[in-house]
């Protein structure tokens, strides 16, 4: 069999074996071959090859560079170096010039050359693309992680029955091959307990499929961890749903910090005008549509919180709180402890000590759910609903 | 355990305290008791903590030994995805300060048995990816790390370059001398061979104590590279998380979270928490010292209301017996069985007097005859055996108060909507505040349960007969036995019970052939009739019996501790002391300094009958009240004009004199550095809707 793979620098048996190490890549790979040539030779000072996350950039370089003796400077994630010194990537796209030395700065992203390109302008470099696998090419590659005790065919077959279920919401390489090692004991089950055989795909498709459904909406998104999927797999009790990490959002509150977080949500979500309308007993007849202001036509939650003073907050905070409440320090406290849970964010700098600015960091479900277990309906409270 | 440290220190401040008034009384030579009260009560704290935090603990640890064992398996599922990061999610509740301790404990208990790599990392070091990785590195080396690019030539030679590949040579390096040098050389011989299995590769352990509080991005970049390590370095993460577990998924993108192999751990919560250290500490006869209602009071609420650190609780339970020993002279009494006995033997003419003089030893001497009272009154030595006594009774009062307590709770615990409060610590609280069987939810509840299902009543009876069987005094022995008498009755109505045949006016119904209106009325009269007056069934009889023996316990056993002679030796009931020093008032102490400065200064020249402020008192204080008769904005050049005239007036001028209440440059100063001062305490602030006027700000005077 010849392969894809040809050059006059390099014995053909050596690129035969980096063929078989890099399947589906031979053609970028060829094209890296050539653009480096020979040891001896000059080659193009800067490439910079893109494709998404787990298309083989990484693998096919450290392949190159270990099994042919290639010598590049290889900068993965790329995408960083624009964030540091505005002459950082300029520098870099022409090392070889500045060195005065053969060697090419080979950078890799997930991130197109548009992107990158400097205001200043910069030396152009070669531009490379890893294109995404086909399905037909993770079917190959995830073929070849075949299970030492099952024969190959069952394996690809596995995989088949695998990227049905999962390809349609993902290509990456990675979780694919990650997913098929959690999921492989399940469907080796059958044969295991010897109720079907290693040829009856059928039946192995039927049993395995509505257990990769269920995978693809914990596994998948990490609601659950690998470790726990394993678990249940092993305990495979129905009633045992395992509550994902998305399930756990209630957070026990001290009853003051509740009705603070309470007001610091009203303060955030209602203009500052509607207050009186809210917290004055006697406040007359103000209809929505008299203060009305053109901008404030669009939801205030649509436009996201805004930020209040501390004054404001702790006159909406007595003004809901039930009880007669000193302003003690631990009240204080409470403000800031929010703040540390992330659940209010301070505006204003540390330093600022006069007249601090809050903003409020949660969602409606959230403070919803707070305000149902202290008995307040925020609904009635919130502007935007009235 | 901070805490705990900080408290024993106190204790040796409170004791020369004690010493100095050696001289003053003889009967507070005895320092011990105190003192061996305070070691007493710290032992158990520590236990307690401990305690707490075992069951999660010990779960972490399970599951940092079973991930590096994993590790080191070689069959193809564990090799297939070797490249997640354990993650444990550690969700501890939202009273951050309480942590502390547990990440210590954690901390030492994973550098004890399960690798000797271990580092705690905190938000507020770790603002940028670098700081992150310098803290990592030097608390696992345990040597300098250079963060500095720059200066690299002038660093200290010994310091190392700051990224991970250093800690992964590091790591490669320590464990092939560690596997080459004899094993377990300096580890227990028993544990050897676990340790052994550990000791090729232990995992290094990375625990984020506060989550919420990093820089998502410096997060992700940390967890991005560290996956890059993982097959040279067995990372280990734990997350603490203060408020829910999907504050991860908030923080983390998929990218990023599918680099981790995260299990949740969920500690107990706080409420879960106080009740166990209620339980251990407030609710046992075995601890001399107790708390009256309100202070209880005051420190629940702090807790439910305010911050929910049991740590705060604890050190209001310490501040509240330091107070109680350095406060109640008969203090002294306070304490176990043997000691208070010698302890009364050893009272001075003095404290017996202060006994004489007990709200609740003048009750009791009401109630005796006159020729006692006079004794009791005069006699010392007859008065120090009345005292022995009582405390005896005192001790017994406590022996029985909170076994009956707990059964009392086992009962109302069950019933429909808590009538008498679903915890322990609301039943308490309504047990010290007055006599419970007058209270009408008490009533309610003893109605509730004479219907109760015999399943139930059964069930929890058999509780209360173990929580009486464990009581130690002759009294619930006695109640334990009468007790267990009725529950043997219930079985043996089980086996007697046989279907009565009772004729019932139905069944008469279905014997005539023909129903009528009239017929089926009369019947139905007869059924509501024999219904109302209907023979109770043996086992309404026994329940009835049962709920008339648990209402003879409590009305027995727990009268409040007011209604105990001498309950003032043990109880400690200054809710105010308690309150003013753990919920501060910083608002109301600075408009007490200011309007009445006496209050601190304690200058009797400032007193002035009618409460206002004398002319003499500080420039500030001035200000202040001249401030307070302004408006909403104060025209400063009216208030330099008021205050000048009230310190001429101080000054003693003639006010008939030419410069009287006239500004001098000294007074201007002084003046303007009273306002200054006045808007640094945030009572007034300058402001651009009118020259030379400030505003007065809505938290200021009112």
């Amino acid at each position: 069999m010849t392969g894809v793979l040809h050059h006059p620098g390099y014995a053909d048996e050596k690129l035969q074996r980096v063929e078989q190490l890099i399947p589906c890549r031979e053609l970028q790979a060829g094209m890296l071959v050539s653009l480096m040539g020979q040891p001896q030779h000059y080659s193009y000072p800067s490439i910079f090859i893109y494709g998404h996350r787990a298309s083989g950039k990484s693998h096919v370089l450290h392949i190159l560079m270990k099994e042919l003796e290639v010598t590049a400077l290889v900068m993965e994630k790329a995408e960083l170096l624009r964030d540091a010194d505005a002459n950082l990537l300029p520098a870099l796209l022409r090392l070889q010039e500045l060195v005065d030395d053969n060697i090419t700065v080979i950078l890799l992203s997930e991130i197109v050359w548009e992107k990158f390109r400097p205001n200043t302008g910069c030396f152009e470099p070669l531009l490379l693309h890893f294109p995404d696998y086909s399905k037909g090419e993770l079917q190959q590659i995830l073929s070849t992680d075949s299970h030492p005790s099952y024969s190959a065919e069952l394996y690809s077959s596995y995989i088949n029955i695998l990227l049905g279920v999962f390809y349609s919401v993902c290509r990456d390489l990675r979780e694919l091959r990650h997913l098929a090692a959690l999921n492989f004991n399940k469907f080796c089950e059958p044969l295991t307990e010897g109720k079907v055989k290693e040829t009856e795909t059928h039946k192995l498709w039927r049993n395995i499929e509505p257990h990769l459904k269920k995978a693809m909406q914990t596994v998948y998104i990490r609601e659950v961890s690998s470790l726990q999927w394993e678990q249940m797999q092993q305990t495979e009790d129905e009633g045992g749903a395992l509550r994902g990490l998305s399930a756990h959002t209630h957070v026990e509150l001290p009853y003051y910090s509740k009705f603070l977080l309470i007001a610091a949500y009203l303060a955030s979500y209602n203009p500052a005008r509607t207050d009186k309308r809210f917290f004055v007993k006697h406040h007359g007849k103000i209809r929505k549509t008299n203060f009305l202001k053109k901008n404030e036509k669009t939801s205030n939650h649509l436009l996201g919180p805004k930020p209040f003073a501390l004054d404001r907050l702790l006159a909406i905070f007595y003004s809901v709180v039930d009880s007669r409440v000193a302003p003690t320090a631990s009240i204080f406290s409470q403000i800031s402890s929010l703040v540390t849970l992330q659940l209010l964010t301070q505006i204003s700098h540390t330093d600022q000590l006069d007249a601090p600015k809050y903003k409020c960091s949660i969602s409606l479900d959230f403070i919803s759910a707070v305000s149902r277990t202290v008995n307040f309906d925020i609904v009635k409270y919130l502007y935007d609903f009235l | 355990m901070t805490c705990v440290h900080s408290f024993f220190q106190g204790c040796f401040v409170f004791k020369p305290s004690s010493k100095k008034r050696k001289t003053r009384s003889l009967g507070e030579t005895c320092v011990n008791p105190k003192s061996k009260n305070i070691t007493w009560i710290y032992v158990l704290l520590e236990v307690l903590q401990e305690e707490l935090n075992k069951k999660i603990l010990d779960s972490l640890l399970d599951f940092a030994k079973k991930c590096s064992t994993t590790r080191q398996h070689c069959d193809w599922a564990s090799k297939m995805r070797a490249n997640e990061i354990p993650t444990a999610a550690l969700v501890l509740g939202v009273n951050v300060p309480d942590h502390d301790m547990t990440f210590q404990s954690l901390f030492d208990l994973l550098k004890h048995s399960v690798t000797p790599h271990v580092v705690s990392v905190q938000a507020k070091e770790c603002g940028v990816l670098k700081h992150l990785l310098k803290r990592v590195l030097e608390g696992l080396m345990d040597v300098a790390v250079d963060d500095d690019d720059e200066e690299e030539m002038e660093q200290n030679p010994r310091s190392v370059h700051c990224s991970l590949s250093t800690l992964s040579d590091w790591y490669t390096a320590k464990t092939k001398k560690s596997s080459s040098a004899t094993p377990g050389k300096k580890r227990n011989v028993q544990d050897e061979d676990e340790h052994h299995h550990h000791h090729q590769t232990p995992p290094v352990v990375i625990i984020f104590k506060d989550l919420e509080g990093f820089n998502p991005r410096v997060l992700q970049d940390f967890i991005s590279i560290c996956s890059r390590y993982i097959d040279r370095l067995p990372l280990m993460f734990i997350f603490g998380i203060a408020t829910s577990p999907s504050t991860v998924q908030h923080m983390l993108p998929h990218s990023v979270s599918s680099l981790l192999c995260i299990e949740l751990f969920q500690s107990l919560s706080c409420t879960q928490h106080l009740a166990t250290v209620i339980d251990k500490l407030i609710l046992t006869a075995q601890f001399p010292f107790k708390l009256n209602g309100k202070v209880m009071q005051v420190l629940i609420s702090i807790f439910l209301y305010h911050d929910f650190s049991v740590r705060n609780f604890i050190k209001g339970l310490q501040l509240a017996l330091l107070e109680h020993f350095h406060s109640q002279p008969l203090s002294i009494l306070c304490c176990k069985k043997k000691e208070a006995l010698l302890n009364v033997t050893l009272l001075s003419g003095r404290d017996l007097e202060t006994v004489r003089q007990l709200p609740s030893f003048i009750r009791f001497v009401e109630k005796q005859e006159a020729g006692e009272q006079v004794k009791l009154m005069t006699d010392d030595d007859h008065l120090k055996e009345a005292c022995q006594k009582l405390i005896k009774d005192l001790r017994k009062y406590h022996k029985s108060y909170y076994p009956v307590l707990r059964c009392l709770h086992t009962l109302t615990s069950l019933l429909p909507r808590y009538p008498l409060g679903k915890q322990i610590r609301e039943l308490h609280l309504i047990c010290l505040e007055k006599n419970v069987w007058e209270n009408e939810d008490y009533q309610s509840a003893m109605k509730l349960l004479k219907m109760l299902a015999k399943d139930e009543l059964i069930t929890s009876l058999r509780k209360c007969s173990e929580i009486l069987s464990s009581a130690k005094s002759k009294k619930m022995k006695k109640a334990f036995t009468e007790l267990d008498e009725l529950l043997a009755k219930f079985k043996h109505l089980d086996v007697q019970e046989e279907p009565e045949s009772v004729t019932s006016p139905i069944r008469n119904l279905q014997q005539q052939k023909k129903t009528d209106l009239f017929q089926l009325q009369k019947t139905l009269l007869e059924m509501n009739e024999s219904r109302r007056s209907k023979k109770k069934s043996p086992f309404e009889l026994l329940r009835n019996e049962v709920v008339e023996f648990i209402d003879g316990l409590v009305t027995c056993h727990l009268p409040p501790p007011e209604s105990q002679t001498l309950y003032e030796v043990c109880y400690y009931s200054s809710s105010a002391t308690v309150r003013r020093h753990l919920n501060a008032t910083p608002r109301t102490s600075i408009q007490t300094a200011l309007s009445s400065p006496c209050f601190y200064l304690q200058n009797e020249s400032l007193k002035n009958e009618d409460g206002t402020v004398s002319n003499s008192a500080p420039d500030i204080c001035i200000a202040y009240k001249l401030h307070l008769e302004c408006g909403r904005l104060i025209n400063l050049y009216d208030w330099l004009e008021a205050y000048a005239t009230v310190v001429s007036a101080a000054e003693g001028q003639d006010p008939d004199c030419d410069t009287f209440g006239k500004v001098d440059d000294v007074k201007h100063a002084r003046f303007i550095r009273s306002v200054s001062e006045l808007e640094f305490l945030g009572f007034i602030k300058s402001t651009r809707q009118k020259t030379d006027h400030v505003a007065r700000l809505t938290w200021g005077g009112c």
